[in-house]
Formats: structure tokens, C-alpha cells, sequence
């Protein structure tokens, strides 16, 4: 999955020095023919005017997780179910759009407010209100002004502003990483020139939590790492700790001086509500914990593309959260100046307004509950169609839009080859993308690559 | 508790967008804004296109519209529509498939990406830009990982253009270094070559294997013709040479705060273009993942509705119309008052920004005594001026020049 993107085109931190390698994209069997023509050669642009400067360059491999959309798209199968899509379906097998944010939209458009530039920082209203969906409005954090909230490019660019605050002021601290974890989390900490290493997560033998290992593993890092926790609905194992768990994590990161890197990108679409779902945050924020906190509007209200997120960073005195948002503005600043407008206005005029607020948690609600049926009919055919009795539970205790079904290579490739179910290599499916409809024949296709493929 | 954050210390405010915070808190009923450069309306008012309106209602009528996520290059039927807009509709490397686009956050987000790829896959470190330049130009190279130098550029005995000293350290930069070229309305002197040193400059660049760097943030804003102020870019276009280009609809339609612009790289061969694209990917997904949909989709309905394209045209050349006379009041204001100095510049000057040639003391007296607000490098916007606040600009600029230190 990742590990075929990192290969070529992503450079393991030790490749990367601040001003980055000069090899990036490089193959190497063209790097001394390349250097000795364009380096060292002297050889002067003119004389090979017909070439470009840009001929070493290679392709870069495609994107794992586009990749199978692509591969989708392709097959005329009639009973193709495409299961790599990170973004929700209806039972139609249909991209959605809330209503309230249709509403919101169509509010803009009267409202006709200008089109300047945001603050660096981003919308006012937006980033009072995401803080508070988070933390709780009624959270002392908010109070005593010791949050420092920036608006971000969703989940992705929110990670990276932290990234990059990270690398400028603690150099040499490691962010740990869950193993798995979403591919692009990698790319963003490289690319932000933070080491990594990854913390045991996952455990095949039980498709559940490792919790051992991750403890051992967090307890193990150098004091005063990051470490990167997937506030809910974890991608792509759909594997959360249990609240005793979180605990546990909690006291373990305190004890070494750890910082908490929350990345949130599915609150309230997990559980179906906002509270629950950011249970795992606030309890490490009321521990008096200082807590970064990556947050995205991508899924829980479908504006994917719009790109709507934020940065949080809780800090122990409003002092230093002042000091920490002035620096995130100096890294936004030269990144692309200010974030988008439009977005930030959706989400504070939902989030403001009582009566779209309410009409927002039933939506979620409904898209939460959709998914929840849709692992309940899938956990019911598998149980009552394999009779190995291999224990399918793990369907039922997963959360959010993403299972990791256990599949190996093989077997996912047999769910592609023979039954056209298309899902990324690592077991992954979206459930986001399955029907109610379609759930005993994924059911059947499951049981057959599971038993019948090694 | 000790903060984790501890040794961060606060960052100094942005000296350009600090200008407004500044502002904003003068509570004088004569203050003016003339730092920021956003377009103000004759009443100083934002102004948001009444095309912008249209393709917006648009947008929201068409029920088949979704937020799915675009691609990591962003709206294609944009990208297309934006390399046709700055190369022309029948440019060559368009129709050789040579030109990799990709949507950017607007001009900052498109420098920026083109500076990373630079960074990651050419092999030289070193871009230089004109001196002075917009003051962001330093920060998004120096973060990508160039180097950053300067050219001389602006003159300020005859607050024009240096331009044998552009010449000449052109000349001495090593072959292959990459130069960062205002497309037109340099930001913040205003002062632009002319054609025929735009053809000098062609050919230097050439000659020396230098690689070009476009940032186009005025088209259309400029002159008032699309056209015209994509001039210079299409010359080395033409050459059949390679070059960079950041685009901006900031300005040009009014979509500021949408963060709208595209990053075009035209290369020699197709092959390589789409190379180039596959690598430029590689460098977004890691920032954003892809690029926020609303302001190209207003932006796309624009460009390839042909009478929305009209629409924009009129309203384009009408802004600019506006800013060209706030430049001959002005002119002719402090000519009427007798202000010592040769104040020609001001109408010889282009674009949004002027650089009057005031120092940094006799701004801050400006801004203490008569309200004034812009940089301390005597940039002023004349896009924030109207008729009625063009008298005590002048008032200030008198008074500043005049009083004895």
C-alpha cells in the first residue's frame, strides 16, 4: 500500500536533510549521467537546447488509495463494488451532499459578503466554533483563552502546519505513527522533515488493538515525542481503544513527557455524535495535558473539497498559546498566505445557528447509522453464511468508515480478480462505499478469499 | 506546568497584512488603507464582481453538483482554461500537450509548489528576484528550500527601472539559475519593463540557460487587457523555451479570500510535461491533499461562458480604469499643491501599487499625523484611493515631503 509510494517518490527522513535531497525524483540509474551533464558537466543549456531541463525526471507511481477508483472505473462488471473510497455513499451508492450544508450554501449566496482575504489565521467565527465542537464551549480551555486555533487546508493541512511548527521548534523530536496508519501521514511528516517511526498497533492475529505493543512502544520513545493518535474511527483499521485504554495511553504519555498529536478527521461521524466522539480528546485536554489537535470538515459534513480543518494546539497558559498561533500564521504565511473562505463560512453559519446545528447532528446521525446497518448485515451474512465459525465480531467492534478485514494481498487481489470488489491492498474496505444491497455478496467474497486463497 | 512550547516566542506581525490590524484599531474618521492590495470601489468598499454573483447563483442552482474530493491538481476543465487565459487560446505548447497545470492556493500556493518541486528535482538552488520585491516572494522560496538573491530592479533616483543593472546581474548569475519575473504590475514599485526590454530580457535569460519564474498576480489589472499583460509571458513562451508560471484571480476576480490560482509548467516536450505533473502530485499531497473547489468552479464558469467571459472583461478593464485615474488625480493633485519633487512616477507607474519614493520616517509621519496607512517602504495602494481621499493623501504626502526633520 504506502510502502510502494515511499520506495520511489517519498524519501525515508534520513534521505532528507532541511534543504531537501537533490535526488527526489530521480532514478538512479540515470543520476551520473544526469549530474556529469547537468552539474558538473557545464554543459551549457543552449548547446542542449533541444532537451529539457526536466528530462531526467521519472513518473511517479500513482497514488495507492486513487489508484483503486481508477481500477473501478475500468471494470464493466455489473456486480463491481468499489470499497477504496474514502468518502461517503448513500444506500444508492451516491455521493452526498447534507441538506443543511445546501442550505448554507444557498445562505451564503443571499448573504453576498465579500471575498477578502482572510486573517492569516483564518475565520474568527470558524475557529471559535471548531475549538468549541471539540473541546466542549463550555471547556476551561476555552475560557482561559489557552487554546490556539488556526485555521487549516482540512485534516491534511492542519497536520501539516503542526508538522511544520514541530520541525522549526523541536528539532530532532520524532512524532510516532501507528502501524498502519493513513498512507499520507508518512508523506506529510517527510516532507515536513520530521523523523518518524511507528508504534505497534494492529494486531492480525485478533484483527483487533496490539495494546501491549503500543504501550510498550510508546513507553520505549525518546521523552518528549509526538505521538500521533487517532482521535476516532482510526484509518484504516477502524480499530479505537476501549476508554480504560485511553487511559492507559494517557498515563503513559505523562509519565515520558509525550505530546499528544490528535488527529480528529471523523468526529461525530463515528459514533453519530459530536460529544462521544471527541471523548478520547477532552479527556486528555481535562488531565491539564498540553494536546495539538488536527481537525477535518471533510466527512462529518461532506465538504471534502473544500478543504476545512483546523490546527488546535492546548497549551498551559493563553501566553504560550498566543506565542504558538503567532508561529503557526508565520508558517501558513509563505505556504499559500491565508486559507479559503468559503468553507470556513459554511461551517460557522451551520454550527451557529441553532436550528442548521440540529438539523447537522440528525444528517450525521443518519450517515453514522447507515454505516452502522451496513456492518451489522455484513457481520449477520458473514456469520450465517461461513461455517468455519471463524469469529467475524471484528466487524461489529470496528468504527467509522473503514474496516480492516484481515485480508492479505492475495486474498484482496482475489476479491478483485474473481468478485470485482475493489479495496486497497492492505485489507482495507469502506464501508462508506457499501449498500445494504450489496452486502451479502461481499459476504460470499469475503468467505472465499479468506478460505480459499493463501 | 512548564509549556511544552516554552521556547516558542511570539512572531512579529506581517509587516503587510500588520498594516490593516494597524489600521483597523486607528479609531480617526480620515483614516485610509493603502496598505493591503485589495481593490476598493470609488465609495472604498470590497468590491465582488457582479460576474462572480452570476456564476455563483449558477453554481448553486445546478443540483448535480458535488463537494467530492477534486484530484491533487484540482479542477481540470480550470487548469485548461487557465493556461489558455495566460498563453492564449491557441498557444502551441497548449497544443502539444507541453504545459503541466496545476491548481494552486492562489498565487502564494502556486509559487510555493513550483518553488518545492524546484527544490526537490532541479539541480539548481539558487532564484533571483528583483529588488525590492513583494515582501512574501523571500519567505515561500527560503521555506521551499532555494536560496534566495536579488537583481537590481528598481531605480530610485529616476524611481524607474535599473535596467542596466537588471542586465548585468542577470548576466553574472550562474546558468540554470532560476529568476523570478513579475508578468506585469511589479509589486510593490509598479514600474515594468518596457517590450523591448522585456526582449532583452528574453534573450539574456536564454542565452544563459537561466530558467524563468512568472509570477502573474495582475493580469488583465494592469492595462485593463488580458491580452496585453500576459505579453511578456507568452514572448518567452514563443521561444519555445521552459518556464514557470504562478497565476492569481486574487485581483483580477476579486476572489481573494477563495484562493484561487494555478501553477503552469511549460516544458519542451510533452513526455516531460506529463512527468513533471505526475511528480508535481508528489509535492501537494503532503501539503493539503487538493485544492479547495469553490473559487475555480466560479472561476472555471467565467473563463468558458463566453458572455460571463465578456462580463469579466468589462468589469476587469473598469477597475483598472479606476486605479489609472486615481493615479492622475493624484499626479495632479500634488502638482497643484507645488509639492517639491518629480511626482511623474506616479503615472508612469503600473498596476495596483506605487512606489512614491517616500522614506521610512516620513510614512510613519503619515501615518501619525494624517491616518495614512501602508508599508514602511513607501508603498501605497491606489486601489484603496478614491476622489474624495485623494486631497488628503496629497495633504500628507506635501506635508511629509515639506516638513524639516
Amino acid at each position: 500500500m504506502a510502502s510502494s509510494v515511499l520506495s520511489s517518490a517519498s524519501l525515508s527522513f534520513h534521505g532528507i536533510h532541511k534543504g531537501k535531497s537533490n535526488l527526489g525524483g530521480i532514478n538512479k540509474g540515470k543520476i551520473d549521467t544526469f549530474i556529469k551533464s547537468k552539474c558538473f558537466g557545464r554543459i551549457s543549456m543552449v548547446a542542449a537546447s533541444n532537451v529539457s531541463r526536466f528530462e531526467g525526471i521519472t513518473m511517479a507511481p500513482p497514488d495507492p488509495i486513487l489508484g483503486v477508483s481508477e481500477a473501478f472505473k475500468a471494470d464493466n462488471h455489473e456486480l463491481k463494488l468499489n470499497l477504496g473510497v474514502g468518502a461517503y455513499r448513500t444506500e444508492e451508492l451516491q455521493p452526498y451532499v447534507l441538506n443543511v450544508v445546501k442550505k448554507a450554501d444557498k445562505l451564503l449566496l443571499e448573504k453576498g459578503e465579500n471575498r477578502e482575504y482572510l486573517p492569516i489565521e483564518g475565520l474568527a467565527a470558524f475557529n471559535k466554533v471548531t475549538a468549541e465542537l471539540l473541546f466542549g464551549a463550555d471547556n476551561p480551555v476555552m475560557k482561559q483563552q489557552r487554546v490556539a486555533t488556526v485555521q487549516g487546508l482540512s485534516g491534511t493541512g492542519s497536520l501539516r502546519l503542526a508538522a511544520a511548527l514541530i520541525e522549526r521548534y523541536f528539532p530532532g523530536a520524532k512524532v510516532l505513527i501507528s502501524a498502519p496508519t493513513w498512507g499520507n501521514h508518512k508523506n506529510i511528516f517527510n516532507d515536513a522533515g520530521v523523523p518518524w517511526s511507528e508504534y505497534r498497533y494492529y494486531d492480525p492475529k485478533t484483527v483487533g488493538l496490539d495494546f501491549e505493543g503500543m504501550i510498550a512502544d510508546i513507553k520505549a520513545a525518546p521523552e518528549g515525542s509526538f505521538i500521533l493518535l487517532h482521535g476516532c474511527a482510526h484509518n484504516p483499521t477502524g480499530i479505537d481503544p476501549t476508554p480504560e485504554q485511553w487511559e492507559i495511553i494517557a498515563d503513559v504519555i505523562q509519565e515520558k513527557n509525550h505530546v499528544p498529536f490528535f488527529d480528529i478527521a471523523y468526529q461525530g461521524f463515528a459514533s453519530g455524535s459530536l460529544d462521544a466522539d471527541a471523548s478520547s480528546v477532552r479527556m486528555f485536554v481535562a488531565r491539564g495535558m498540553e494536546v495539538i489537535a488536527a481537525q477535518s470538515y471533510s466527512k462529518n459534513l461532506g465538504l471534502y473539497a473544500e478543504r476545512i480543518g483546523a490546527i488546535n494546539v492546548v497549551c498551559s497558559s493563553p501566553e504560550a498559546a498566543a506565542r504558538v498561533k503567532s508561529q503557526l500564521k508565520r508558517i501558513a504565511r509563505p505556504m499559500y498566505s491565508n486559507p479559503p473562505v468559503h468553507g470556513a463560512r459554511i461551517v460557522a453559519n451551520i454550527v451557529g445557528d441553532s436550528t442548521l446545528f440540529s438539523e447537522w447532528n440528525a444528517e450525521m446521525e443518519m450517515m453514522a447509522g447507515r454505516i452502522k446497518n451496513v456492518r451489522h448485515k455484513l457481520f449477520d451474512n458473514l456469520s450465517s453464511k461461513d461455517k468455519s465459525g471463524k469469529d467475524w465480531s471484528f466487524v461489529l467492534k470496528q468504527i467509522g468508515m473503514f474496516s480492516f478485514t484481515g485480508l492479505n494481498k492475495a486474498q484482496c487481489d482475489n476479491m478483485t480478480n474473481k468478485w470485482h470488489v475493489y479495496m486497497t491492498k492492505d485489507g482495507r474496505i469502506s464501508l462508506a462505499g457499501l449498500s445494504l444491497a450489496k452486502c451479502e455478496y461481499l459476504a460470499d467474497a469475503i468467505i472465499d478469499s479468506y478460505h480459499n486463497v493463501s | 506546568m512548564d509549556s511544552v512550547f516554552a521556547a516558542i516566542v511570539q512572531a512579529p506581525e506581517d509587516p503587510i497584512l500588520g498594516v490593516t490590524v494597524a489600521y483597523n484599531k486607528d479609531q480617526s474618521p480620515v483614516k485610509l488603507n493603502l496598505g493591503v492590495g485589495a481593490y476598493r470601489t470609488e465609495e472604498g468598499k470590497p468590491l465582488v464582481l457582479n460576474v462572480v454573483r452570476k456564476a455563483e447563483q449558477l453554481l448553486v442552482n445546478d443540483q448535480s453538483r458535488v463537494k467530492e474530493y477534486l484530484p491533487i491538481l484540482g479542477l481540470a476543465e480550470f487548469n485548461k482554461l487557465s493556461a489558455k487565459l495566460i498563453l492564449g487560446d491557441d498557444s502551441p505548447a497548449i497544443q502539444e500537450n507541453r504545459v503541466a497545470t496545476a491548481q494552486c492556493l492562489s498565487g502564494t500556493g502556486s509559487l510555493r509548489v513550483g518553488a518545492e518541486f524546484l527544490a526537490k528535482h532541479y539541480n539548481e538552488r539558487t532564484i533571483y528576484i528583483p529588488q525590492p520585491s513583494w515582501g512574501n516572494h523571500l519567505k515561500v522560496f527560503t521555506m521551499a528550500g532555494l536560496s534566495v538573491k536579488t537583481y537590481s530592479y528598481y531605480d530610485p533616483t529616476t524611481r524607474g527601472l535599473n535596467f542596466q543593472g537588471l542586465l548585468e546581474d542577470l548576466g553574472a548569475a550562474p546558468a540554470g539559475a532560476i529568476v523570478l519575473l513579475h508578468a506585469c504590475a511589479h509589486n510593490p514599485t509598479g514600474v515594468d519593463p518596457t517590450v523591448e526590454q522585456w526582449e532583452q530580457i528574453r534573450q539574456l535569460i536564454r542565452s544563459k540557460g537561466l530558467l524563468p519564474f512568472f509570477d502573474s498576480a495582475y493580469q488583465g489589472f494592469a492595462s485593463g487587457s488580458l491580452d496585453a499583460d500576459a505579453q511578456p509571458v507568452r514572448m518567452f513562451v514563443a521561444d519555445g523555451g521552459e518556464c514557470f508560471i504562478a497565476q492569481s484571480y486574487a485581483k483580477n476576480m476579486g476572489l481573494y479570500g477563495e484562493r484561487v490560482g494555478a501553477l503552469s509548467i511549460v516544458c519542451k516536450a510533452a513526455d516531460v510535461a506529463s512527468r513533471v505533473e505526475s511528480q508535481l502530485k508528489l509535492v501537494i499531497r503532503p501539503m493539503y491533499s487538493n485544492p479547495p473547489l469553490h473559487g475555480a468552479s466560479i472561476a472555471s464558469t467565467i473563463l468558458k461562458n463566453s458572455d460571463m467571459y465578456n462580463e469579466w472583461k468589462v468589469e476587469l478593464k473598469a477597475m483598472a480604469d479606476r486605479i489609472i485615474s486615481m493615479r492622475k488625480q493624484l499626479f495632479d493633485a500634488l502638482t497643484a499643491k507645488g509639492t517639491p519633487g518629480d511626482w511623474s512616477h506616479i503615472i508612469k507607474q503600473i498596476g495596483m501599487f506605487t512606489f512614491t519614493g517616500l522614506n521610512s520616517d516620513q510614512v510613519a509621519f503619515m501615518t501619525k499625523e494624517y491616518h495614512i496607512y501602508m508599508t514602511s517602504d513607501g508603498r501605497i495602494s491606489m486601489a484603496g484611493l478614491s476622489s474624495s481621499t485623494v486631497p488628503h493623501l496629497a495633504d500628507a504626502i506635501h506635508a511629509a515631503v515639506t516638513r524639516s526633520s
